[in-house]
């Protein structure tokens, strides 16, 4: 059963995974992408991993696929205004890309000689032990990381904000 | 210990390794195959998750809580990545009404 779900959960993610590549609608790429997103929470699941899951369904799913979606939505793209590549460039691509999955597959063949722990411990992905270790041994990264949000924030909003001169263009267009 | 079978017993690491491998591949293709700008940030954000999902596969299968952590700390980074970089394209299509990659090309000299 385990195993099973495993192997549906992996070719879910990698057919998903396609599909945000080959799909031309931009709004189809970014929904192709949150099913793949629902497929890796799936395995955090398997994993044990459930803090993972939950956060990787609220943070991905739930605020960056949506932020992708609005600005997909603000910009109106479609499959009409899609540059595309010459075929050349996407032969290229694509074979570059199959070279370097080579490349990891055969720098990682050895990858099952790694000596496992034997006794899982089936408490590790939970809240209480992770929140655990977040605020004793890495309480320093995490205080840190809030800064960097504070700082993604402010520039996001500078980057975003418009000119005074735009502005006043705006209201003489009105 | 209780009797449910785990994920570790009957599925082998490098099974992970090699789906995530995978996955990584199919992110890179995708940012050497798109110009949509938008498309090239969420094929980042795919090889963010291909990391990500290794980390937490060696994570429970050698009892360490710190590879989560690590997934932890990358989705902190690529939502603050994100919201940066849809920025910078909002600023940039309204400058150029454009966000194909090949227009944007006056960096590369």
């Amino acid at each position: 059963m385990t195993a099973t779900l495993f192997y549906i959960l992996a070719l879910v993610s990698v057919v998903g995974a396609i599909a945000v590549i080959a799909a031309r609608n931009p709004v189809y790429s970014v929904l192709c992408l949150v099913v793949t997103f629902f497929a890796i929470a799936g395995q955090y699941v398997l994993l044990n991993a459930q803090f993972l899951a939950i956060v990787h369904v609220i943070v991905y799913a739930g605020a960056i696929m949506v932020l992708f979606l609005f600005v997909l939505m603000m910009l109106n793209l479609n499959r009409e205004s899609e540059p595309l590549q010459p075929t050349l460039i996407k032969v290229i691509a694509v074979a570059s890309g199959g070279m370097l999955l080579l490349t990891l597959v055969a720098a990682l063949r050895g990858v099952e000689r790694i000596p496992l722990a034997g006794a899982q411990d089936t408490q590790l992905g939970l809240v209480k032990n992770l929140g655990r270790l977040l605020f004793t041994e890495y309480v320093a990264p995490f205080e840190i990381s809030s800064i960097l949000f504070l700082a993604a924030m402010v520039g996001a909003v500078t980057i975003g904000m418009r000119s005074k001169s735009d502005k006043r263009e705006i209201i003489n267009h009105l | 210990m209780d009797n449910t079978i785990t994920v570790t017993q009957v599925i082998p690491i490098e099974m992970y390794v090699w789906l995530s491998a995978a996955l990584f591949a199919i992110g890179v293709t995708g940012v050497l195959l798109r110009r949509n700008a938008i498309v090239v940030l969420m094929c980042i954000e795919l090889m963010l998750n291909a990391v990500n999902l290794l980390l937490a596969a060696f994570s429970t299968y050698l009892s360490d809580a710190s590879g989560q952590i690590m997934v932890f700390f990358i989705m902190v980074v690529a939502a603050a990545e994100a919201s940066v970089g849809l920025a910078l394209l909002v600023m940039i299509y309204r400058n150029t009404k454009s966000v194909d990659i090949s227009f944007l090309n006056k960096l590369k000299w």
